[in-house]
This record gives C-alpha cells, structure tokens and sequence, in this order.
C-alpha cells in the first residue's frame, strides 16, 4: 500500500527517502508531558519517528485542560503520561507510542542508565540542578539531549550533544562550484571547441555564460600577464568587454554572463569555514574516529593534493539560457570531474581507513559520494555542558548582550530562568506561582537575581524592575501558545539532529514573547 | 502568606489575565471581567483549516476564546496528514472546516466552533464584519489579498484622514514554506496592510515558452512542457485537472518520453506533481511555530495582556535558528489600507453609469462590479435572486442611492484585471459628488 508515503509526501521533498528513514529509526524520550512537551512530541510523531517514551509522574489537573491540548475531561486523575500516550498514537499508528509513569527527576537521581537506550532525549520543564544531573548522564552515555522550557511569556531551547557533524546541511542559497576562476582543461578544452563569434544569432545567443566566461576570462589572462581581473576598474572593464560581445539586446546568456562575472573574480580555494574544519584536530584520525572523520582526513588530503587547493567539483551546475545540446555536454563535463574527484577520495579513504586499522570497505561508497558532493558545505556543530556554561559563561559576551538593547530582554530573561530556579531551591515555589504576597515574591526574585549575576562576575549589572515584575506575574505558567511556539522549535531541532541534514541551531534560544525580539545567545 | 488558588481551568492563562504587568499593552485591564468578556464576547475567524489553521483552532482555544468560526472551501487530503493533526486517515474527502471544529470542540470543552465549508468570497462582506480579530492561516497571496481588502474596507477615516480605532479591523497573518516562515500583525491604519507590502510576495517565476520548447536543459522544463503545451496538443479543449491521477500520470510519461529525447535526467512522478501543483514542501514543526505566533498576538491584540508584535516576525530554521522582527511601514497612498480611491461624481451619474466608470478608472480596472454602501446592497451581480432585487436600482442617481449624502464611502467587490492577471477583488471609493457640498449638508440637518 502507498499510504504512508503519500502521507509523508510534503516532508519527503524536504527531507528526502534517507532523513524519513533515519526518523523512523529514531527512539525518542520525552521527559514531563505538560503542554511544551506534548507539543514537542506531537509534531514528531506527525513527521513519522520510530518510537517514544513519555516519562512524567503526574495526574491530569483541571488547570491541564486549559493549557494542554492531549488531555480532556475524561483524563481527570488519571496518569498524564498515559493520556498524552494514548492521544498521540492516535495520530500516527506507525509510531510505537509507551509511556512511564514515574518523575523524571526520581529516574535521573536513581536509573541514570536508563537513558541509554534512546537516540534522544527531549527534556522539558526541568529546573537546573536537573537539568545539569541529566546532561551529564546523556553525554556520558552518547545519547543526543534536547531542552525546552515554556516559562509564562518566556522560556528556552537548548542542545547538548558532543559534535554534530553534518554532511548535507542544505543551505538556501549556495553557488554552484562552476570553477571559472580556475577552470581545469576539459572545462577549458569543452569551451575552446566553441566559436564566440558564430554567425548564426540563434546559436550566439544559445553559448551557455558559462563558456563565454571561461573563454573570456583565458583572453583577459593573456592580454594581462597571467592574472585575472582585481581591482574594480579591472572588473568593470571586463563587464564592458562582455556586453561588447552582445550581437542584440536579448541575448539573456550575455546578461546571464555579465551578472555571473563575479565569480571569474572570486579568489580561489575553499572558504574559511571549511578551512577551520580540516585543521580542526579530529581530522588527526586514529582507530576510534568516526566515518566523519576519516573522511575529512582524506579531503584535507584531497586539497593539499589532487585538488591544487580546491575541494572536491560538485558537479552540479544552475540551470542557464543555453542550447539543450551544450547544456548537457556542459553538465557531463562537471558530472565527470565529480566523479574523478570522487574516485580520489574514495581510494584515499580506503587508505586511511586501512592505516588506522580498520576494514577499508567499512565507509559505503554512496555515504563517500555525499561527503564529496556536501564537502564545501559541511558544518561541525559542537555544544557545551550545560554545567560548563551555567559555571563558567563567556563573560565578554554576556556583559555585551547586557547592555544591548536588541539582546537585553532575552538576556535578562536567561538569568531570569535561571535565577527562578534558585528561588525555588530556596523557597519551595516559584515566585508569583501563587496569588498573594507578590511583592515579596519581586524583592526575593530581585535579590536572587543579583546574587545570580555576581557569581557570574557580572557585578554591577542589574535587570531591569519591569522585567522581574514580569517574570513574578508569569508565576511559572505553561501558556499554550508559548509552549506551542517552544514544542515548535524543540521539534524542528530534533529533526535536525535525527535526520542529520540541515544546521542545528547553536547556543541557547531564549524566547522573548513580550515583543518576539527572541535572541540565541551563544555563552560560549 | 501566598495561597494555592481554586483549580480553575485557566490556572497558567489567569496568571496573565488577572494580574497587572508593566510590560503591557495600552488598553490592558487585568481581572476577572477581561478573561471573563474575552470568553463571551470576543469572536475570531480563522480563515483556512489547513496546516496552520489546525494548529490556530487548538492554540486559541486553549488561549481563553470561546467563540471561533473557521472557513475552508477544502477536503482532506491524505498528504494533509503529516501536519494537520486534527484529521485521521478516515477523514480523507471530508471539508477540513467541518472534521477540524468537531475534532477540537471535542477535546476543548465549552469551546464554540462554527465551521463554514466554503470560498471566502462566498460570504458577504458584512459576514467579516462579524469578528473582533481574523487570522489568517492560508497559502495564497490571491487569497491573503482578498481578505486584507475585506478586512481594510471596514477602516473609516475621520475629516483629517486619521484612521478612526473603533473601525479597525485587526488581523494576524502566518505564512511557512518548509523550515521557513512568517508571522504578522495588520492593524488597518495603523501598520501595513498586506497590499502596503506585497513586494515581499514576489510573484512565481515561470519557465519561458521557448525554453520549453525549443531548449529544454531540466527535468522541470520537461515536465512544463507536458503539462503546458503537449497536454493541449493531445486533449482539444478538455482541461488538464491537476487532481486526476490519470492527467498527472499522461504529462509524466510525457515528460519522460520528452526527456529521453533530448538526453534530460531526473524526470520523476513526485517532481511532476511538485512542479504542476506547484507544491510547497510543508511540515508540522514550522506550521506549529508560527501558528503559535499567531495566537498569541490574537490574545495580546484582544487583551492587551502584553506588548504586541510590530509588525512582522520571520523564522528561518534552515541554518541554525534565525527569528527576526521588522518593523514594516505603511504605505500612505495603498488603495487598500488608505482612505479609499477619491471618485468625483455628478449627482445625476447613475449605478450603471458608476459601475460602467469602475472598469476603466486606471487605479481601479475593476470589471463586474457589486457595490454595496453602508451594509446596503445597491447592485449585486450574484446570486441571481440578489442580481434581480438589485437591478432596478441600476438606472437611478447613485447620489439617491447613497441617501443624498455628498461625501461618503462605497465598497466595490469584482474582477480586477492587473497586469493581465484578473482576481477578484474589494475596492474601498470615496465618492464625492460634485457641487453640493455643504448646502447638502443643511439639508440633512433639517430633514433628521
């Protein structure tokens, strides 16, 4: 039947055959099912994952069904993990659905082993010291770990997870590799083979840009000592040498040419994000390394190399006004460049592979494929503990977030989380969580707060009263719309990490829903 | 000494209804009464009953609404699944707007839901005129369009041109395209409307017909060849159904055949039905982030229990997490959102003549103009009851019409034809008839 891939036909096209595969493999955790995690959850178990677990200890309330769409009047009293369980499994049969009705806290404190059997733990409404016990547990285990809190009109996502490493990250808009600026000779041998000056004004206007500009830019050279244009007078009179070879003003493969000339200038070579990650000291593989690795090993090889400086070709080329027959001999060209580029790095993975001690054979060829078709656009994706960064904050960073405007409700918020879980270590409540001696509640906030700031060496440093007056009045609320908007965001990254495409965000998200002036701080 | 309260079922929302904030919108008066009238009184339409709709209908009713109406003219689909969690497989073929009211009316107790299984241009304009606040969860421009008008027709301005508060019609406005998104404010008068801003919509890009026809280079062009040339060619005159799985499978081998031919990879069924549907990929995640966004600005513009958003948020989940606020501004002279396209009349131009006139006003182009004035139907054009009760006006004096008032607003809804593009659309004129200004005026104070 070709149910189930019909219903997953509009995230299919995001995420293709593989990243649907690798969420139905995936084993998910919720902890505590209140509305930010069921609504996490909920958008996981539309997309398809494999299974989830929901831990949480509590009974449905009557101030539940306000604010939690996966309870209703019939789950009064009754285990809230089990309800949400049974609500969710309702909305996507596929998923294996089960839940434990037991305090996440009590599970962190006396099964830390527990959490090794998932891919992911999704860990909401935790406060700190929880927060901390858990990081450790899932880092020490390799278990990806994923926070959400929804806190009145406020609250936070974070990731904690060693590395990362992603190979197709997907970006939006990224160029084509169409090495203009350093064409190799087939390139070079495909566009000598065809004459600039052609009468025929159908065929003219028909050269892909991408041969005008190789052709031009080898004319350039020699007229200009062996470079290619550099300064802005340079560059404008290559423009004009182009429009000069304009027969009539429709020749779109001209304009095409002329808007694409920036690339004939470009500097050669890989960027410097790609830079960083081949001199990052993983790509110093041993026997325990991972496939990623071993495979930027081979292409710091490949550069230093095969490649004179560049990365493996893509091979994929944008669509331009061309004849079909050009475009398509243009496109084998680039596709077998890729491939011998390919072939290099696959034989010299094998190698290292074999150096290091392991089965040659043990990356699959298709996974290589990938890696030299993303390598200009891997990412590394690298997340503190939280311990570290609860301890030890980078201090420059957050006395700038401080004291700019456009970050300073966020950050005030991210102390004022923080400080809330002081508080309530001390008072048994969170402050404004109940009505009455609300003024008291502010000045016990107030002096946590300040006391929060000194120990992290912000003295001096105040928030403002309009924000501790706020965060008293939202008295620990789960709002749903905010715990919506969080779920949202928890789940997005989930998705990230799971089917190991696009960037995971970096940092903490601190969510500002007084005027969305949301912020990712990264206190790195 | 802090007290435990009552259980109530707003136990998380009262925390910011009842209690007094500093960080709050102007008009916000904290208590019982607000959440009280906000249960009662406040009415929201959300328009659409899809991805974003689902979600809106969940998010507001558990946001302290009571009173909601939904209008979607569409059926459930089996790919709505992945995101529109109010529907099950066994709901396939169903009016979205029916099975999304019943699912969350079911589950939200004391919540109200009227479902209107229908094109938003079905309902008359007084329809609209209904709700406190429309959020809009839709996936067309043509269709944001014609609500944006709809909504902005209400907008009355004062003798200064200063947009009068209590005829603004408030709207929040979410769009998402895969892991990218929008959300947004639209105060009429007071920030930009959708038509203030429409360049953030640039139109779709299509393939040129030579391109297709001469030098395909893609598997798209391909496929747009099949479905835009080759399908007329082979079915004269009966029109290509996009949901015919027969048509969708004949422009695919089509567009195979086509492909072998000029040596082309990548033809696939799932890329046909992708570029003839033109299908935005589309998952529950970003549906539930900016549907959130959505329904929480609905309660803080019904509230006032925080700041409000100005005006315009975007999410881009692409790289990293990106969320942004940009603070859009108004177009003064926005034939939508503004005081209205100026026509200067004789008193003895007649509706017909008036309708006649619309059509090749250059700021209007409107052709088959209904006008209403005042909630009043002056001339309809459909439905044919209405067209008939309303024809006799056609050849009397619009300036009786309109009660001999010299100076006043009309609304016209019909087909506007710009850019050789016809879409229907609201018109808000500011008729002003010539030479009778003032004298006019004498004469209704002594006639009341």
């Amino acid at each position: 039947m070709a149910e189930p891939k019909t219903k997953y036909d509009r995230q299919l096209r995001i995420w293709g055959e593989q990243g649907q595969a690798a969420l139905e493999k995936a084993s998910i955790c919720l902890l505590n099912c209140g509305p930010t995690g069921s609504e996490t959850l909920k958008n996981l178990v539309l997309g398809g994952v494999g299974s989830i677990t929901i831990v949480d200890g509590s009974k449905v309330e009557l101030g539940d069904l306000g604010n939690n769409f996966m309870v209703d009047e019939s789950s009064l009293g009754q285990s809230k993990a089990k309800c949400v369980c049974s609500f969710l499994q309702e909305l996507n049969d596929a998923v294996k659905a089960k839940f434990i009705e037991e305090h996440p806290e009590a599970l962190i404190d006396t099964n830390p082993s527990f959490f090794s059997q998932f891919t992911l733990v999704v860990a909401t409404q935790l406060v700190e010291e929880s927060m901390v016990k858990l990081d450790r547990i899932c880092r020490e285990a390799n278990v990806m770990l994923i926070f959400a809190r929804s806190y009145g009109l406020t609250g936070l996502v974070r990731i904690s997870v060693k590395e990362h490493a992603v190979i197709e990250s997907k970006p939006d808009h990224f160029l084509d590799d169409l090495r203009l600026n350093n064409p190799w000779p087939e390139l070079r041998g495909f566009a000598e083979a065809i004459d600039l000056n052609v009468q025929d004004p159908v065929a003219h206007k028909h050269i892909p840009y991408v041969v005008i500009l190789v052709k031009m830019a080898d004319e350039w050279i020699k007229s200009h000592g062996g470079s290619l244009p550099s300064t802005r007078e340079e560059k404008r009179e290559f423009k004009e040498l182009l429009k000069a070879r304009m027969v009539a003003m429709d020749e779109d493969n001209y304009k095409e040419a002329i808007d694409a000339s920036f690339k004939v200038f470009a500097p050669r070579g890989i960027s410097s994000d790609l830079q960083q990650i081949i001199i990052d000291s993983c790509a110093e593989v041993a026997s325990n390394s991972s496939d990623f690795w071993v495979m930027v090993a081979a292409l710091k090889e490949f550069i230093a190399n095969e490649g004179g400086g560049e990365a493996p070709l893509e091979g994929s080329i944008p669509d331009m006004t061309s004849s079909t027959e050009h475009y398509i001999n243009l496109q084998k060209i680039y596709q077998a460049k890729s491939e011998a580029d390919f072939l290099v790095i696959e034989k010299r993975v094998r190698n290292i592979l074999k150096k290091i001690g392991r089965d040659p054979n043990s990356i699959p060829k298709a996974t290589i494929k990938s890696f030299c078709k993303n390598a200009r656009k891997l990412k590394v994706c690298r997340y503190r503990l939280i311990e570290d960064e609860y301890n030890n904050p980078s201090l420059p960073e957050l006395q700038k977030y401080l004291t700019d405007e456009d970050y300073s409700i966020a950050v005030g918020f991210y102390i004022l989380l923080r400080a809330v879980d002081r508080y309530a270590a001390n008072f048994n409540s969170f402050p404004g969580q109940f009505d009455g001696g609300m003024d008291e509640d502010i000045s016990r906030l107030k002096t946590t707060a300040v006391s929060l700031l000194n120990d992290l060496g912000c003295n001096g440093l105040t928030l403002t009263e309009d924000l501790i007056n706020e965060m008293c009045r939202f008295g620990a609320a789960e709002l749903h719309t905010v715990a919506a908007f969080i779920g949202g965001i928890a789940s997005q990254e989930v998705i990230k990490l799971i089917t190991k495409q696009f960037v995971p965000m970096s940092g903490t998200y601190v969510f500002n829903g007084i005027d969305h002036k949301s912020q990712l701080l990264s206190l790195y | 000494m802090a007290d435990a309260a009552p259980p109530s079922k707003s136990r998380d929302l009262d925390k910011l209804l009842l209690r007094p904030g500093n960080l709050v919108g102007p008009s916000f008066e904290p208590g019982v009464q607000l959440r009280d009238d906000l249960q009662e009184y406040a009415k929201v339409l959300v328009v659409g009953a899809g991805g974003l709709g689902c979600e809106l209908l969940k998010d507001l009713a558990l946001s302290g609404f009571k009173n909601l109406e939904v209008i979607d003219m569409d059926r459930i689909e089996v790919t709505n699944l992945n995101r529109q969690f109010l529907f099950r497989l066994e709901d396939v073929g169903k009016p979205k707007a029916e099975v999304a009211a019943k699912r969350v009316m079911e589950r939200v107790s004391g919540v109200n839901i009227v479902p209107h299984f229908c094109r938003i241009e079905d309902k008359d304009i007084e329809f609209y005129s209904d709700f406190n606040i429309i959020a809009l969860g839709l996936d067309s421009i043509e269709a944001r369009s014609y609500i944006n008008a709809v909504a902005c027709s209400f907008l009355e301005y004062d003798s200064d041109d200063n947009p009068r508060e209590e005829t603004m019609k408030p709207m929040v406005d979410g769009g998402t395209e895969g892991f990218k998104g929008h959300a947004r404010v639209i105060v009429p008068g007071v920030t930009p409307c959708f038509e203030c801003t429409i360049w953030l919509f640039p139109p779709q890009v299509k393939f040129p017909l030579c391109t297709l026809a001469e030098t395909p280079r893609n598997a798209a062009h391909c496929i747009e060849y099949a479905h835009l040339i080759k399908w007329d060619e082979g079915h004269s005159g009966k029109a290509f159904d996009p949901d015919n799985p027969d048509h969708m499978k004949w422009v695919y081998d089509e567009a195979v055949k086509r492909a072998e031919l000029f040596g082309i990879p990548g033809v696939t069924y799932s890329l046909t039905q992708g570029v003839v549907k033109n299908i935005i990929p589309a998952i529950a995640s970003t549906n539930a982030i900016i549907s959130a966004a959505c329904a929480l600005e609905t309660l803080k513009i019904a509230s006032g229990c925080s700041k409000t958003l100005s005006n315009y948020l975007t999410y881009n989940g692409v790289e990293g997490l990106h969320t942004k606020v940009t603070e859009f501004v108004k177009d003064k002279d926005c034939l939508v959102c503004g005081p209205g396209v100026l026509v200067e009349l004789d008193a003895t131009v007649t509706l017909q003549k008036f309708i006649d006139m619309l059509e090749e006003h250059p700021k209007l182009l409107m052709s088959k103009a209904s006008i209403t004035y005042r909630g009043k139907n002056l001339y309809m054009q459909a439905p044919p009851v209405l067209e008939e009760m309303t024809r006799s006006n056609l050849s009397l004096p619009l300036y009786d019409l309109m009660d001999k008032v010299p100076k006043d607003i009309l609304h016209a809804t019909g087909t506007i034809n710009k850019d050789n593009k016809k879409s229907s659309g609201l018109r808000k004129l500011r008729v002003n008839f010539k030479g009778i200004d003032g004298v006019t005026d004498m004469d209704m104070a002594g006639g009341a």
